[in-house]
């Protein structure tokens, strides 16, 4: 297959499971939380790079290791998640730097998807598929839960069972994302999509749609673009995405 | 009368402080029950462990297979969210159809499906809170503050929405307030609150001056304990 094909394939799919994730994240007020998370996979993702496996593979546990640090600190110090999240994601950089090979450097930080290879790309693509599914299924108690947690306790719901899972789909959009737009853009593919759709949607149906919609465009149109000018795919992924956002702002009801 | 929820020795501890000690009581079948209490009494808080969602100790014990609508006091967060009143109701899993039924009972065209709920005025807001309870028939309807944030021309609307309510369908209604207007036009029975249970009857037997004032000392004598 197309080289060209499979990375604009996985890169359309991670996109637009981020962008659909990102829509759950944005009314928690968690949009950032991406970004520490694809910094603190940096060590991970040196570590894959050094030993040649897929990215995603090193960054996964990294990214889990560092919510179970972060809650572990919260529960212990009681210091603000936000400050504990700053002690953890520097230190995932730092550590990173030690051993990261300089000379692909570039793909840890904004991501290579040009080189995606086709067993790679099968497996992206299927998790995204799976994660798509899963997002839609808990999506509805989700947003139940985000209005209000007892609300939707008074309603039976296991709120932190779905808050579990949840968490585990942000580390697995985390660790695939890393792929596409490196450790240091992870916060864009999940937040901007969400934002932007924010400001057009009338209805929780159109900003669902629009979520994963946006998601998916910006992806496609910064691999498109990154295979025409042989820049690299990640950035312009992220300006492609701030392009539709600025857009959006004209038009916000 | 049936007896509809047994309250036994409940006790509610949060961050080490007391919230609620030693409540005992029983709510019927069919039954209007205001609870009455201070700022600060443990209201909410009741309302919170009957539904089961703050850890308590003690017996809290519901009719078997009770459905129980809750109405909670304010939701900040829910306009941070596009979401349509249809979109809101369909949260509950509430059919379209069940959802046009539920706003002719509250008074409201089913127009105002297609509204953000954002967009809502207070009092519509509270009603859609009420309607969204409602939907899929509760035996019990659990109400935090009916009147709270909602002007003095929407609170009469409420008032007489919540007396239809009471006559029109077999429904128990628990609800709290700080305010003695509502539990004289609403309440069968009444329930003092400060974080201990100080009274509990008919309103206009309970509700003398001497209890009010012994619900309000205790208040009194709280902050000048406190400070």
């Amino acid at each position: 297959m197309n080289q060209f094909l499979l990375s604009l394939l996985s890169g359309i799919f991670i996109g637009g499971a981020a962008g659909f994730l990102g829509s759950l994240m944005l009314p928690k007020r968690m949009s950032l939380a991406a970004g520490p998370l694809g910094h603190l996979a940096l060590p991970g993702i040196a570590l894959a790079l050094i030993y040649g496996l897929d990215i995603s593979l090193g960054a996964f546990p990294f990214v889990i290791l560092g919510i179970v640090l972060i809650y572990f600190f919260e529960r212990k110090t009681k210091l603000p998640t936000e400050a504990l999240t700053a002690v953890v994601f520097a230190t995932g950089v730092a550590v990173a730097f030690f051993f990261l090979p300089i000379e692909q450097a570039e793909a840890a930080l904004v991501g290579d998807i040009s080189r995606i290879q086709f067993n790679d790309a099968i497996f992206s693509i299927t998790l995204c598929i799976l994660i798509i599914f899963i997002i839609k299924a808990i999506y509805s108690n989700m947003i139940l839960i985000n209005i209000s947690e007892d609300l939707a306790k008074s309603q039976k719901i296991h709120v932190e069972r779905y808050n579990l899972v949840y968490l585990l789909l942000i580390a697995l959009i985390v660790a695939l994302g890393v792929k596409v737009v490196g450790g240091l853009l992870t916060a864009a593919i999940v937040a901007i999509p969400a934002a932007t759709s924010r400001n057009l949607a009338k209805n929780l149906a159109q900003y669902k749609f629009l979520s994963l919609s946006f998601g998916i465009l910006s992806s496609a149109a910064g691999i498109i673009i990154s295979h025409l000018t042989l820049l690299p795919a990640g950035p312009l992924i992220i300006v492609s995405s701030t392009f539709l956002f600025l857009i959006s702002t004209i038009f916000k009801r | 009368m049936n007896i509809i929820l047994e309250v036994k020795n409940l006790t509610v501890r949060l961050n080490g402080e007391d919230v609620l000690v030693d409540l005992s009581f029983n709510v019927y079948d069919g039954e209007v029950l205001a609870i009455l209490g201070p700022n600060g009494a443990g209201k909410t808080t009741l309302l919170k462990a009957l539904l089961g969602i703050v850890p308590y100790e003690g017996v809290v014990k519901w009719r078997e297979e009770v459905r129980i609508g809750y109405v909670p006091q304010r939701l900040p967060f829910i306009k941070d969210v596009p979401l349509s009143v249809k979109e809101f109701f369909q949260l509950k899993n509430a059919s379209e159809n069940e959802g046009e039924k539920i706003l002719k009972s509250i008074g409201l065209g089913k127009e105002i499906l297609k509204k953000k709920i954002g967009d809502l005025s207070s009092g519509q807001f509270q009603r859609i809170l009420i309607g969204w309870a409602l939907a899929l028939d509760p035996d019990v309807l659990l109400f935090d503050e009916p009147l709270a944030g909602i002007d003095v021309g929407g609170q009469e609307s409420i008032y007489n929405f919540l007396e239809r309510l009471k006559e029109t369908r077999n429904l128990t209604i628990l609800f709290v307030t700080h305010e003695l207007s509502v539990v004289y036009r609403l309440a069968d029975r009444v329930l003092c609150l400060n974080k201990r249970m100080l009274c509990s009857g008919a309103p206009k037997e309970m509700l003398t001056p001497e209890a009010l004032s012994n619900l309000y000392a205790n208040l009194v004598k709280f902050y000048q304990h406190k400070h």
